[in-house]
């Protein structure tokens, strides 16, 4: 039998039980359609944060407490001011590339209105180091830091909240209870999917940040490099720094391509497990094929012993049989990938997560269901192959 | 192979002592055949008659090489059936035999053509060619007007049209008729007879009816009949038909 015969014969037999072959591939569809789908959300979750990350600005040094161990529990930091202090001044022009973060959840208010945000104590050149531009006013100067001032910077969208069109610089807001004045408003950065917006950000001056959020220690120190190349060096110099002043695990220094690749790596795992996840209904589904394939080849017993009376070889049988199986779960992985598709553009449109449907998951999907196929189909076309022409003839 | 093939002198088709015992589970044992000889040549016309039980099903699947004989020889041109593989036997049923069952044994899903065409799947031919060659041998057995037509949509006789356009598709040189009027009414059975008998007259296809209707028997021009696994009786006959050998009504 030809192979274009044979896909013919498939495709009849599958049209003559339209509904059974629909509902039989239906697992199919579901299960090509889950992988497509978690995997294309876990995909556009990982270049979102990533993108994040990589946002922040290239050639940027993190210092983070504990040893480096994502895995691990949760480190309290050992950081005060002096070690900001003293990363600072071990650098050249340390004072603008060195910024120390503490961060809370407080109430901002101002004429009348309140909304709840991230607090950021930073210090003076952190909007510099971290690449945040000023849209209007001023950052903050080393003054105001030493000075423990209550002033602050806003983010893009806290300022419109708070002020609609009012301009707000000079003006006096409350944060967690305390008078504090508006120096600048930060440029707009955009929608993230993750976490409130970097524009409900609301920057206060280190010191006074800390006395605010009542915390003697820093969280995270931010160092630039002037140049990927001075990275190294600049690591070393901060390692040196802090090795004489802390215990070896109570900080880390990392790059921003180290957390990119680290964070990217947990999140192609957790891509992975979503997919093996969804592939395990795509199993299910074969099974189900399985099933019904083997019905098939009972009920239609006289049209194997017939097509046998007729010329066809055992191998005619069980090609047409596994074909069959194989078409059915194609026509499902289709089917699924086109709803995968269509449902990934629907989270793109109406969630922040930017779906991106892979071209290893479209290919995963199509070659599992068609492998599904395959495989459930082996033991139903085997047995259709197998069947003996005078039995067969005269089963009713 | 048309169906004069084959080299002189050997038969087209050959049962020498055959038999075929069934094994029906723990010690019971059906002696179907117990050594049964014949001979069928290109061109005859045969009936093999016998009662429920005789060994006619028995032997309709040895002589239509659907199964092998558990003693003595099936031979097919003078090659052994016994010693052909599955495979074999499935190209021989392909190009030296045609069936005609008692049920028509055609597949609803699929229009008169399709149905036609289907031993032609099993060789190598071009769709274009199944499809010229179906609709001829459709209208050898009048049915030029019905190709497109699925088996639900015919008669019995006309379903049994198709399935005789079937077994002629192939230029068979053994057309093998199990009860091929069974299920058909005595006029519908006559036709289809005549039918069968203009083919074998016209083509040289030998024609071997299996039947228990001693009309139907009484046609051929040659009886053979079975009983208890044996050939009692194996002779020339006048045939007697009340129609005349046609090929279309």
């Amino acid at each position: 039998m030809s192979p274009r015969e044979a896909l013919r014969t498939a495709f009849q037999a599958i049209l003559a039980n339209r509904l059974r072959s629909f509902l039989t591939t239906l697992g199919v569809v579901i299960g090509v359609m889950s992988v497509v789908l978690l995997v294309s959300i876990g995909q556009g979750a990982r270049s979102e944060i990533t993108g994040a990350i990589e946002g922040l600005g290239s050639n940027l040094l993190f210092v983070l407490p504990g040893s480096g161990d994502f895995g691990g529990p949760p480190t309290r930091s050992r950081f005060t001011l002096d070690e900001v202090e003293a990363v600072a001044r071990a650098l050249p022009r340390g004072e603008e590339r060195v910024s120390g973060q503490v961060l809370g959840t407080e109430t901002v208010g101002a004429e009348g209105e309140r909304v709840t945000t991230t607090v950021y104590g930073v210090s003076a050149g952190h909007t510099t180091v971290v690449d945040r531009e000023i849209a209007r006013g001023q950052g903050f100067a080393p003054s105001d830091v030493v000075g423990n001032r209550r002033v602050a910077l806003l983010g893009a969208d806290v300022a419109t909240e708070l002020f609609a069109d009012l301009d707000p610089i000079g003006r006096s807001i409350s944060i967690g209870g305390s008078r504090f004045r508006v120096v600048g408003v930060l440029e707009v950065v955009g929608s993230s999917a993750f976490g409130p917006s970097q524009d409900e950000d609301v920057y206060v001056p280190l010191t006074t940040g800390m006395r605010l959020l009542s915390v003697s220690n820093v969280d995270t120190i931010y160092v630039r490099s002037d140049t990927t190349e001075a990275l190294d060096a600049d690591r070393e110099t901060v390692e040196r720094v802090l090795g004489q002043r802390l215990a070896e695990d109570q900080f880390t220094v990392f790059t921003q391509d180290e957390i990119v690749g680290v964070v990217g790596t947990i999140l192609q795992i957790l891509t992975f497990v979503l997919g093996a996840i969804a592939g395990i209904s795509l199993l299910v589904g074969g099974v189900g094929v399985s099933n019904i394939m083997l019905v098939s080849v009972s009920e239609r017993t006289r049209e194997i012993g017939l097509r046998k009376a007729l010329g066809a070889r055992t191998r005619d049988i069980t090609a047409q049989f596994l074909l069959e199986a194989v078409a059915l779960t194609g026509l499902g992985g289709v089917l699924g990938l086109g709803i995968g598709v269509g449902l990934a553009q629907v989270v793109t449109l109406v969630s922040p997560i930017p779906a991106e449907v892979t071209t290893w998951s479209v290919a995963l999907a199509l070659g599992v269901s068609t492998g599904v196929g395959l495989l459930f189909g082996v033991l139903p076309a085997r047995r259709a192959g197998r069947l003996d022409p005078v039995e067969a003839l005269r089963h009713d | 192979m048309r169906g004069g093939g084959g080299a002189p002198g050997v038969p087209l088709l050959e049962a020498e002592a055959v038999e075929r015992t069934y094994r029906m589970g723990g010690d019971v044992e059906v002696r179907a055949l117990r050594g049964v000889s014949f001979r069928v040549d290109r061109g005859d016309y045969v009936a093999i008659v016998g009662t429920s039980g005789s060994g006619k099903s028995t032997l309709l699947n040895l002589i239509g090489a659907l199964d092998r004989p558990d003693g003595g020889h099936v031979r097919y041109d003078g090659r052994d059936v016994r010693e052909m593989s599955d495979t074999e036997l499935a190209e021989l049923r392909n190009v030296r035999i045609g069936f005609v069952f008692q049920s028509f044994h055609l597949l609803s899903r699929m229009t008169a053509r399709d149905n036609v065409a289907m031993p032609l799947v099993y060789r190598t031919s071009s769709p274009k060619e199944r499809r010229r060659r179906a609709t001829e041998a459709l209208e050898a057995v009048g049915l030029g007007d019905r190709v497109d037509h699925r088996p639900t949509e015919l008669s019995g006789g006309q379903q049994q049209r198709v399935a005789i356009a079937r077994a002629l598709v192939t230029e068979p040189a053994l057309i093998l008729a199990d009860e091929p009027t069974g299920n058909l009414d005595t006029r519908t059975g006559e036709e289809i007879m005549g039918l069968l008998e203009g083919i074998q007259a016209d083509r040289g296809t030998a024609l071997v009816v299996i039947t228990h209707e001693p009309e139907i028997a009484g046609r051929a021009g040659r009886r053979i009949e079975l009983r208890d696994g044996l050939v009692v009786a194996d002779a020339v006959q006048i045939p007697t038909r009340s129609t005349p050998a046609a090929v279309a009504p």
